[in-house]
């Protein structure tokens, strides 16, 4: 008798267990790195703005393709060559409850240039915002600047009210003496999904915001966000079936993947260009038997380089057949690309040797190659390959490899650019050819902070004038004639040596289906559960 | 009468008692032959490597991940397969067990002399040397080994110019793991010694006027050599894993010149692929390696320790 | 006994301030702080004006003189990373450290204690052998595979156990515990076995090693010729007398079973101290680093006392050397 009692309250408990949870859609999944902050104007880091995009919204928002839409502007329009106006959304409101409006936009955009802000370069697109009316502003950029939305999706914008209310109304600074303390733990936007509790480093969960201003296409109602490091864990926690997600997978395991039961690899080129450099900007060549001249400053001796270097076996060998040889330091997700000048440089030692000797080189020289081994896909894997492929034409190269943070250490301009050949990887942040050619292909300038990133100081006058008519033009189809003119130069010239798109690559369960976006940005928007 | 003493002692150690031992031990003599094996096949490593992993002029790309000859889709020329360099695994097997046994022997040794000679002195002296030695000891231990061989590499890399890193890596990698790793003999060694020192026979030794260095070589050494070999041959096993580790961390040999250690270490994240070669086999060697080193540690500790006698 | 002590604590005060100044001295090794602060697209001057804030800039003895004052008084200041204050992100990460050391040492006392008083006892035994063969085989493969060898056994063949972190746990407190939930104590299975293989060998191979001398000498030759039980000699004259150094190596083991965690804890995710000190490495975050060195030294210094404490107490020969 107490024993089927028992059994009855057993049934009855599974049963209510069954049915009142059956709205909650959970998504679990794991990326490499974590959330160090939910401070949306804290770091300009790609994860960190992906994830918080789904709490906070810009005046525009990516879509699944990465195309810009209407955000929390519903419309906008050039009014004169440096002023625009937006119209705002109206009846949007903040998770806690406050209204969106004029003021909101305004202070967001103060906010990435207060102290601690890693957001100054995009709020720095703006000289002035006026307030109309409480949904109209008219924003000024400090020249004319045709890309203007293109940079917004990640100008995140945060109540006013709350921010002053808790004290945030600067950004969270890295150095102690911040105030923006609370805005780093706790979130208030107007996006999709509220924070519902969050470990720095340990573990995120997010809730749908029921009173969001749209209809979104996913059913997910709650997601948790766990950072795992180490790739094969990544992987065994998605077979396991523990996650529903992971990324990034390593190439090596796609096959696995797709063998496995109930998972398979999610895969596409990403919008980052990996390239090799070269120091042509010193006399002499640091890290090299040459003394007194520097030989990558002989337009034959880089084409020797990029003759040696099997782009092709790099894909098929090291990347497993997933990345994609380019010819341009833009792919083709950005704005701006040139289709007719992705070819790679066809690979041919013999004419690479036969460079080499012409520039006076027939033995070869010795140059150290630096090289990160921690920040992409397969970056120490690449810099070996490479440096076997010029031993067969003679050249010897040392492979530097260090972890990130030791090797950006040497090479960026902080250190003087301490390096001579070196490879790194490059997606721009506003999604326009106009900062790839501006951040690393126009002459070192630290005044006007320009070519910041070209470490080995490629530089041609001629390309710096069309870089910044580029900057400014408004017509499309001459902008579109000088961003060809300038990057034919620079291919022509052998600036640098493309290697290819890295691949993206996400494991995911059939239970869920996911839109994957060319920066490798996870949008819950279109997360859907089975 | 010392240089009788002498003799007769140099005669126990390698004449007939240990030589009798190791006949009559099975495990010993398999363990011996693996170890000398696997030293002399490192040693003759470019006589008998069917290539040179190391001369990247040689070796393809377009060879790459390569399955073991007698599956499907081998190469007879890559026995072993390869990896995604396209460096035989046979070959890089044998370059790196040299690179990995010089980096653990090197650095066993070298611990063991540091270690050993401050433990005695600590032991056996007493007072405020102890207490410097212990201190110090203390705050090496403070430090996890792993984390010690980091700051030695990290500090030799700020003082050597970086053009020189890759020749002088495997040098600062033998000084740094075997500095790391005196402690444990260091503590251990003393621990014995204030035993040992307290005994009857060191006393006599002491009262009939023997030399304190005398006392320590003759009398106390022997008798704290058994805890030492069984930390030493469990030591190498740490030596070599730790310069995997650093490795892992980026500090370790050059990838272009790899050890067993890492080896095992690229080959970790091949094990969710299908390529198991690249894992298994210097896993297998390490394991085999390591496995007769120990085996034959035990066995001469046994062998050298005069009270198991 | 009490001047000892007094003794020992002035002596671990200095140890730990020469630990702090190791440690500190090594960061300007690690790399640039700064790029891990800011994105790719963050000026020089705005780089710059961040490395001056944070006062980088300063010699090394005014950076090391305000890092010692401010954490003779435990503040260790805020996460370059997280921005947060380091103390909280320590003591958050605390208790899942301290309890997978905890398991792994009480397995591998357990196991290891046991297993090298039976191999010392069945010398010839044929299990014994198998026992002290395949403890070697344990310790020579590095951690980090075996770890993922054990997950990719249990977690992803078999499903029987998690592949990553700590399943639910219950907050106490400051305190967070895995070992009130199904799922924690299933999350501390890998790891802890993982962590503790290595010490278990360890021990047991000494204590093996400690129980034949110990077996040999006269006094448990007398012992046995007072016709004492094999079981009183070998329990009660013999295993006491090899603990001194099985008591040495296993103190510093167990301290250094925190330190260890820090691989065991990379491969399962485990969210401890040594997994946000690893990250805190490859991202130059030098707060956390500095204070989880110093803390490390505090922990080991302590372990050491009760060593050199536990000594006097067991071996009353030693007692000696104080007079």
């Amino acid at each position: 008798m107490k024993l089927r009692t028992g059994l009855l309250v057993a049934v009855a408990a599974a049963a209510i267990a069954v049915a009142a949870p059956a709205q909650a859609k959970t998504f679990k999944f794991a990326f490499q790195g974590d959330l160090s902050s939910l401070d949306p104007h804290s770091l300009n880091e790609s994860f960190l703005l992906a994830t918080l995009g789904n709490v906070y919204e810009g005046l525009v928002l990516y879509g699944p393709d990465l195309e810009i839409m209407p955000g929390l502007a519903e419309s906008w329009k050039l009014l004169t060559p440096t002023t625009w106006e937006f119209k705002l959304r109206q009846g949007v409101k903040f998770h806690g409850g406050q209204d969106f409006n004029a003021d909101d936009v305004i202070f967001s955009w103060q906010r990435t240039l207060s102290e601690g802000s890693d957001q100054k370069v995009r709020g720095g697109q703006i000289k002035n915002i006026t307030k109309v009316d409480d949904h109209t502003i008219v924003v000024e950029t400090p020249a004319p600047n045709p890309i203007l939305v293109q940079d917004l999706p990640y100008l995140l914008i945060m109540d006013k009210e709350w921010s002053e209310e808790n004290n945030a109304t600067n950004a969270t600074s890295a150095a102690g003496d911040n105030t923006g303390n609370y805005a780093n733990l706790n979130a208030n936007g107007t996006g999709p999904f509220m924070i519902e509790s969050h470990k720095a480093d340990v573990k995120t969960v997010l809730k749908r915001h029921e009173g969001y201003w749209k209809d979104i296409e996913g059913n997910v109602t709650e997601v948790e966000f766990t950072p795992i490091k180490e790739a094969p864990t990544r992987v065994a926690a998605l077979i396991s079936g523990e996650l529903d997600m992971v990324y990034p997978v390593p190439v090596q395991d796609w096959e696995r993947l797709d063998d496995a039961d109930g998972v398979s690899a999610l895969t596409g080129p990403e919008a980052r260009t990996i390239f090799i450099g070269f120091d042509q900007g010193r006399d002499e060549l640091l890290y090299s038997n040459i003394k007194g001249k520097n030989p990558f400053k002989d337009q034959r001796v880089r084409a020797a380089f990029v003759h040696a270097v099997d782009l092709e076996a790099i894909k098929e060998k090291i990347m497993r057949g997933a990345a994609t040889p380019t010819g341009l330091l833009a792919a083709p997700q950005i704005n701006g690309f040139v289709e007719s000048l992705n070819t790679p440089y066809e690979y041919n030692p013999e004419k690479s040797k036969a460079l080499l000797a012409e520039a006076g080189y027939p033995d070869g020289f010795e140059v150290t190659l630096d090289c990160p081994n921690n920040r992409y896909v397969n970056d120490e894997k690449i810099c070996q390959a490479v440096t076997s492929m010029l031993a067969k034409v003679g050249v010897k190269v040392d492979l530097l490899a260090q972890p990130k943070s030791k090797y950006f250490g040497k090479v960026l301009s902080t250190s003087g650019y301490d390096t001579s050949f070196y490879l790194l990887g490059w997606t721009p942040g506003s999604m326009d050819v106009e900062n790839v050619l501006s951040s690393l292909i126009v002459c070192q300038d630290e005044e006007n902070k320009r070519g910041m990133f070209n470490l080995g100081n490629y530089c041609n006058p001629k390309v710096d004038e069309l870089t910044a008519a580029i900057g400014s033009e408004t017509d499309q189809a001459k902008r579109t004639a000088m961003i060809e003119e300038a990057f034919k130069i620079v291919k022509d010239e052998v600036g640098y040596m493309p290697i290819h798109q890295q691949p993206i690559a996400w494991g995911v369960s059939d239970r869920v289906t996911v839109n994957q976006r060319a920066d490798n940005g996870l949008d819950y928007r279109y997360v859907t559960v089975k | 009468m010392e240089q009788s003493l002498e003799r007769t002692r140099l005669q126990r150690i390698f004449g007939s008692d240990i030589w009798y031992s190791f006949t009559h031990n099975p495990t010993a003599i398999f363990s011996a032959i693996v170890t000398v094996g696997m030293i002399l096949a490192a040693i003759f490593a470019p006589w008998i490597a069917p290539h040179d992993p190391f001369d990247l002029a040689t070796i393809s790309i377009m060879d790459g991940n390569l399955p073991p000859a007698w599956s499907a889709g081998g190469d007879m020329n890559f026995l072993l397969g390869t990896d995604d360099q396209g460096r035989g695994i046979l070959s890089t097997i044998l370059y790196g067990a040299r690179i990995s046994l010089l980096v653990g022997f090197s650095s066993v040794i070298f611990s063991m002399v540091v270690g050993i000679t401050l433990g005695l002195v600590s032991g056996y002296v007493g007072g405020r040397t102890d207490a410097l030695i212990m201190r110090i000891a203390d705050i090496q231990l403070s430090f996890p080994a792993i984390l010690i061989a980091l700051l030695v590499d990290g500090v030799a890399r700020g003082l050597i110019p970086s053009e020189m890193h890759s020749e002088i890596s495997i040098y600062v990698l033998i000084f740094a793991i075997g500095i790391s790793g005196w402690v444990q003999y260091a503590r251990t060694v003393r621990g014995s010694t204030l035993v040992e020192k307290n005994k009857e026979y060191v006393q006599a030794a002491r009262v009939i006027g023997i030399r304190p260095f005398t006392i320590l070589r003759r009398h106390i050494l022997p008798n704290v050599m058994g805890p030492v070999m069984v930390i030493a041959t469990i030591h190498l096993a740490i030596a070599i894993i730790t310069e995997a580790t650093l490795s892992f961390l980026g500090v370790g040999v050059p990838p272009t010149t790899p050890s067993l250690g890492t080896l095992i270490r690229i080959g970790n994240e091949y094990l969710f692929s299908g390529d198991w070669w690249i894992t298994i086999f210097p896993g297998i060697t390490l394991v085999v390696l390591v496995l007769a080193v120990n085996l034959l540690g035990d066995w001469m500790r046994d062998a050298l320790n005069p009270k198991l006698r | 006994m009490i001047s000892f002590i007094l003794k020992r604590l002035v002596q671990s005060v200095i140890v730990m301030l020469t630990v702090a100044l190791i440690a500190f001295s090594m960061f300007r090794f690690v790399g640039d702080p700064i790029n891990n602060m800011v994105g790719q697209d963050t000026s020089r001057a705005d780089r710059e004006a961040l490395t001056e804030r944070l006062g980088l800039n300063d010699p090394f003895i005014v950076q090391f003189g305000r890092f010692a004052l401010n954490a003779a008084q435990g503040d260790f200041g805020f996460s370059y990373k997280f921005r947060q204050p380091v103390n909280k992100l320590i003591l958050e990460r605390m208790s899942a450290t301290l309890e997978l050391s905890f398991v792994s040492a009480v397995l591998a006392l357990a196991i290891g204690i046991p297993a090298g008083v039976y191999t010392a006892l069945k010398k010839k035994g044929f299990l014994s052998r198998g026992i002290m063969t395949l403890s070697l085989v344990g310790v020579s493969l590095p951690t980090f595979l075996i770890g993922i060898l054990l997950i990719l056994l249990f977690g992803v063949v078999l499903r029987w156990l998690p592949t990553f972190g700590r399943g639910d746990v219950v907050a106490i407190g400051g305190w967070t515990t895995g070992f009130l939930t199904v799922s924690g104590l299933k999350s501390l299975i890998l790891p802890s076995i993982t962590l503790a293989l290595f010490q278990m060998t360890l021990i047991m191979r000494l204590v093996r090693a400690e129980m034949l001398e110990v077996l040999r000498t006269d006094f448990i030759k007398f012992a046995r010729a007072r016709g004492l039980p094999d079981r009183a000699v070998h329990f009660k004259h013999a295993l006491k007398n090899t603990l001194v150094p099985v008591i040495t190596i296993t103190g510093l083991q167990l301290g250094s079973l925190i330190a260890f965690a820090i691989i065991t804890e990379s491969v399962f995710q485990w969210p401890g101290m040594g997994l946000l000190f690893i990250q805190a490495i490859s991202d130059v975050d030098i707060p956390i680093m500095a204070a989880y060195l110093v803390l490390i030294a505090f922990f080991f210094v302590i372990i050491n006392m009760v060593v050199d404490i536990l000594y006097y107490a067991v071996d009353p020969r030693l007692r000696a050397d104080d007079a």
